[in-house]
């Protein structure tokens, strides 16, 4: 960086900006390092006082609990396997279509490019869509959290913009060479697009293990229930009873709700924190902001 | 923010025009014919947009209908601009579009600078470590669910063994019902958008700082300007029109409050500064089952929106950006 002119007052900001950022820094991770203490807190320590990042007393009991139901278990079980083929999904559909569409020349592309375009501009919104849904019988299956957001009209429009930029030289080589539109993507030009389509399975992926409200919309069986939907119930509407009910009794059961909790945000934010470093490291590089920027 | 799909230059584009002239020769079967692999490619993508997203525009007329489950779409009777009517006339219209304002003003206000502001620090940085390390935790809150934001506020609010709470109790003596009274909702919600969207908003912002020539400090600094005024005179003025294209574009969605963080945080002590349109058309619709009205709430407010982004975009425009349609 370039030298600049140090003054006094100059040295002051610095470092009133560094612990600015530093407490920034930790703001934004402080409810996890809370809610990671809180899981593995006693029962009782939780309500008795207020604690911050080390509890008195260390227990794993909130995680036994969750390994031992069978409702929270099958939800997390949901979650992956909505996850897994949700993302296989997108990826199929968005490759595919991006890559017919990066061909110039094929008749009727650019109808079938304004169709998307001005689907990311208006849609026919959430009533009609969930008629749809239903009319297809999809209520209460995965797919109704799977092919509704097949594809996202933006990732798609980036996918086909990269294909486009390869050199078309490889292309025609593997033409001569006697190689297929089918082969030419599968041999050609998924290899070289690995970068890119991993950028884009972490963030379906991340989608769809966020996703709330595609199933609050069609899934009511709770044996379907993603881990985000369990999360609400178990978290959002216990409390909600908990206002309402004031005895004694209840406030026990409270209280060792509380860690259980905190155990269960812990498990839903997990993955997002182990794939995070990977997804760090792609939008760092730029593939979305490029994008946004034009 | 260009969306358009851009001809490619460069050598592709030669063979591309060099191969048009022949292809128009040729008939249009067969030229189907030959790109025949291709059009399988693109066929279930194209099922997609179709079946879930232009049937449920079709859907719309719904609207316009007092449709019945029973009878279906073909058989319920048409009753024209009925049910805006009813809407209109119904005083919650005006809670919801007083609540949807509202909450997008108080973003505006609160959430819309603290990117920019972030940004700024950040960029008066000069330890890499330093400044990488700070980026890795803001960007974190930005890939948590809504429903790990809202449980994260509840366990810290609760007044049953909530962090705040109790720090709360020990130091005031008092316990606030922070999750069920109606003045704290739109502080709550200010607060969750800024903590979650905050930290991820500067990427933009400093993408825009990183293009700024070196040598326009040098040059400042040679003319003995601080760093206060190399922030006002360089810095803030290289970041400007991402500013005010980021302000206009939020023009276009005031209407949207995000349904997730709104639906997790409403409850029906709060409901009535919490209502807004989105969770006002899930809750007649999917818990209610009036499916025309709800219809004829949503196409409202998609309607308006168009209007708004269309309008901002025509805006941002006018101020010489290239705009996104």
């Amino acid at each position: 960086m370039n030298r600049r002119y140090r003054s006094v007052g100059s040295t002051v900001f610095d470092t009133a900006n560094y612990i600015v950022l530093a407490l920034i820094g930790f703001a934004a991770i402080a409810p996890f390092l809370y809610v990671v203490a809180g899981s593995f807190a006693s029962d009782t320590e939780l309500t008795r006082r207020s604690f911050f990042l080390i509890p008195h007393s260390f227990s794993t009991m909130a995680y036994k609990y969750i390994f031992s139901t069978d409702t929270i278990m099958k939800s997390i079980g949901n979650s992956l396997y909505i996850t897994v083929a949700g993302t296989a999904v997108n990826l199929l559909f968005t490759v595919t279509m991006a890559y017919g569409l990066s061909k110039r020349g094929i008749y009727g592309r650019n109808a079938i490019m304004n169709l998307i375009l001005f689907s990311m501009l208006f849609g026919g919104g959430l009533i009609p869509t969930y008629l749809v849904v239903r009319e297809l019988q999809l209520l209460d299956t995965y797919w109704a959290l799977i092919l509704p957001g097949a594809i996202s009209a933006f990732n798609l429009i980036i996918v086909k913009n990269f294909f486009q930029e390869l050199p078309p030289e490889l292309e025609e080589a593997a033409k001569i060479d006697g190689c297929s539109d089918l082969s030419l993507l599968w041999r050609i030009v998924l290899p070289l697009s690995m970068p890119v389509l991993a950028t884009f399975t972490l963030f379906y992926a991340v989608g769809h293990w966020n996703n709330f409200f595609s199933a609050l919309l069609y899934i009511n069986d709770p044996a379907r229930w993603p881990l985000q939907v369990m999360l609400r119930q178990i978290v959002l509407l216990s409390q909600m009873a908990a206002g309402s009910a004031d005895s004694v009794d209840y406030n026990y059961v409270q209280e060792a709700q509380q860690s259980i909790k905190m155990a269960v945000i812990v498990v839903g934010t997990l993955p997002i924190l182990l794939v995070y470093p990977f997804l760090q490291k792609h939008f760092a590089k730029g593939v979305l902001i490029g994008s946004v920027k034009g | 923010m260009k969306l358009r799909a851009e001809p490619n230059r460069g050598a592709g584009s030669a063979l591309a025009a060099a191969s048009i002239p022949s292809a128009r020769r040729t008939s249009l079967a067969a030229k189907l014919r030959k790109d025949k692999w291709i059009y399988l490619l693109l066929a279930p993508g194209l099922l997609y947009f179709l079946i879930f997203k232009y049937v449920p525009m079709w859907g719309i007329l719904l609207a316009f209908q007092d449709y019945q489950p029973f009878l279906g779409f073909w058989k319920s009777e048409w009753v024209g601009f009925d049910h805006f009517k009813v809407f209109f006339d119904n005083p919650e219209f005006f809670m919801l579009l007083r609540n949807t304002l509202t909450l997008s003003f108080y973003n505006l206000i609160f959430f819309f600078p603290m990117p920019i502001v972030l940004a700024l620090l950040l960029n008066e940085v000069r330890r890499a470590f330093f400044k990488r390390t700070i980026q890795t935790l803001i960007y974190v809150p930005h890939f948590i669910s809504m429903v790990i934001v809202a449980s994260l506020t509840y366990v810290l609010l609760t007044t049953q063994g909530g962090f705040v709470n109790g720090l709360l109790e020990q130091y005031a003596g008092t316990k606030i019902d922070f999750l069920a009274s109606p003045e704290w909702f739109r502080p709550m919600i200010v607060v969750q958008t800024i903590w979650k969207e905050s930290g991820f908003g500067t990427i933009i912002f400093l993408a825009a700082l990183a293009g700024v020539d070196v040598e326009q400090y040098e040059a400042a600094i040679m003319d003995g300007a601080n760093r206060w005024r190399q922030a006002w005179h360089i810095t803030l003025p290289s970041i400007r029109n991402t500013i005010v294209i980021l302000l206009i574009l939020r023009m276009g969605d005031v209407l949207d409050n995000g349904f997730e963080q709104i639906y997790l945080m409403l409850n029906p002590l709060n409901r009535e500064v919490a209502e807004v349109f989105d969770t006002y058309v899930y809750m007649m619709g999917i818990t209610q089952g009036a499916f025309s009205y709800s219809t004829a709430v949503g196409l409202f407010k998609a309607v308006v929106g168009v209007i708004l982004v269309l309008g901002s975009n025509w805006l941002a425009k006018r101020f010489g950006q290239t705009g996104i349609y």
